[in-house]
């Protein structure tokens, strides 16, 4: 399946892979990094990533325009990434990380939203059912990775709109 | 007249009298002073004159400042004089009543005559010096060299004389400080000196200059440097010197001022020059070019490479440009990330 992103001007502009020391520059250097990799890891269905293959990959390496991110702006990124909400690590070491191009809130109150328009209030479900089952196809929700989902129904939460249970082996879920 | 010592008038032991007389004035060289009516005495060691009218008014001159005497007969209305050569007055000379005179010489006028009995009497001290074999107190010893001086305190004289000694001794603490001022006062008239000197040989060199060297009104420091040097041949300026005469050029309101970037390259550029709106015009260069060097910059504007960096990033200080950093090495652009959407 051909992937095709669309790429921001940004990308091919050599400047963009040198963080740039003027502050107002900067700033806007990196909102554009940061909406490159969510859009980037929501179209290429990917959740986690490793700091060594971010490295690699073409998000970070423009093989075309001969130019790469250095590590250590990578790491800026990721951070700017990670005070949006955007990113967790996984890690101790931060050498992985979870990307999400929603925030779980985000995701949350859209979950919340579809339990409430399909009446489906003191319901229980499964993760599952949640993200893979019949009801949901169709839902932005649906497909959602099961460490992004865990993170949504948690803010739920913590606003008492959910509580995460114990279903048989795995886990489910209690809308209010 | 200022080596006149005030005294008390009072012979010292082992000092004698030879001869007196009243009715003498004082000149200070030609000048006519207020002591004008005194009694002059004659001892072993010293010449004391003391005020008739107020005996407390009382000086003195060891015999050993003088250095010879002359006659001077009477004339019509004018009294015989004697005239009185003298050395220098020694540094550590107790007070008396001029601290200074042009003149080192003094006459006497005998008033009330007695001019030739007296001169006769004082060669014969003067050839005698039997102040030279017969010591009194230490004051009255010949002091022409600095000899620290012991102050012998004798009464009211002596608490005087101490008094005298902590008053030089404040006066020179004094005067050592001022000196250090005016020292220091030397030193930044010269510095105020070569700042104006700089700012012409700068000028100068503008007026030479060929359409091709055009400065654009903006010269590194180290061109400086070696233009003033180049023209002074010798005694050159330190580097520190020619920043700090620099330092001076906009207080001293001259048409040039010193500029440091934040990189630390200072440079001397004409008051009249706005490195601002330059920064406009190396944006349109870069633009048209889409990205340039620093040399690529200075060879198409026609500028120092180290100027033209400069100029370069203080165009991306301004947000104007922003760069690309890399193996290729360092390369401006236009700020497109500001821009652009």
């Amino acid at each position: 399946m051909a992937m095709s992103f669309e790429w921001p001007w940004q990308y091919r502009f050599p400047p963009f892979f040198t963080l740039q020391p003027n502050v107002d520059t900067r700033q806007k250097q990196l909102a554009a990094w940061c909406s490159l990799v969510l859009s980037f890891c929501r179209l290429h269905k990917q959740s986690s990533m490793t700091v060594m293959e971010a490295q690699e990959s073409p998000l970070f390496n423009n093989v075309k325009l001969q130019r790469k991110l250095p590590v250590e702006s990578i790491q800026i990124v990721l951070e700017e990434l990670r005070k949006k909400g955007n990113l967790e690590w996984l890690d101790k070491n931060k050498s992985s990380f979870l990307i999400m191009w929603r925030r779980p809130e985000e995701w949350g109150k859209l979950i919340y939203q579809w339990v409430s328009r399909s009446g489906q209030n003191n319901s229980v479900f499964t993760l599952y059912e949640l993200t893979s089952g019949e009801d949901t196809e169709g839902e932005e929700f649906h497909g959602l990775d099961e460490a992004t989902l865990l993170r949504a129904l948690q803010a739920l939460q913590q606003e008492h709109k959910a509580e995460i249970i114990t279903l048989g082996d795995g886990r489910g879920v209690k809308f209010f | 007249m200022d080596r006149f010592v005030w005294t008390s008038g009072l012979l010292e032991i082992n000092e004698t009298l030879v001869i007196q007389q009243r009715g003498v004035r004082i000149y200070d060289g030609e000048e006519k002073i207020k002591f004008d009516a005194g009694t002059l005495l004659l001892s072993t060691h010293r010449l004391i004159w003391r005020d008739q009218k107020n005996h407390e008014c009382c000086m003195a001159i060891p015999l050993a400042q003088i250095v010879f005497i002359e006659e001077q007969a009477a004339g019509i209305g004018k009294s015989a004089k004697i005239v009185v050569h003298l050395h220098p007055a020694p540094p550590n000379k107790e007070p008396g009543p001029f601290q200074n005179s042009k003149n080192s010489y003094i006459k006497l006028s005998f008033k009330e005559h007695g001019q030739i009995e007296f001169y006769r009497r004082l060669s014969e001290e003067m050839t005698q010096r039997r102040w030279e074999n017969i010591p009194v107190s230490q004051s009255l010893q010949t002091n022409r060299g600095s000899q620290p001086g012991r102050v012998r305190a004798v009464g009211i004289v002596g608490i005087e004389r101490k008094l005298e000694e902590k008053r030089k001794e404040t006066d020179k603490n004094i005067s050592e400080a001022f000196e250090d001022l005016s020292k220091l006062m030397i030193k930044a008239k010269e510095m105020v000196e070569l700042s104006k000197s700089i700012a012409n040989k700068i000028k100068e060199k503008q007026g030479d200059i060929t359409e091709d060297e055009e400065r654009g009104g903006i010269m590194s420091l180290t061109e400086v440097y070696c233009l003033v040097n180049r023209a002074r041949g010798m005694e050159l300026l330190s580097p520190e010197d020619l920043v700090n005469a620099c330092k001076m050029l906009e207080v001293l309101k001259l048409p040039l001022r010193l500029r440091v970037f934040d990189s630390g390259v200072m440079v001397i550029e004409l008051q009249s020059h706005k490195e601002e709106e330059m920064v406009a015009s190396a944006l349109e260069t870069v633009s048209e070019k889409g990205s340039l060097t620093s040399e690529e910059f200075a060879k198409l504007v026609g500028m120092s490479v180290l100027l033209a960096k400069e100029r370069l990033l203080l165009a991306e200080k301004m947000g104007h440009l922003c760069r690309d950093d890399s193996v290729e090495g360092l390369r401006f652009y236009p700020n497109l990330f500001m821009t652009q959407s």
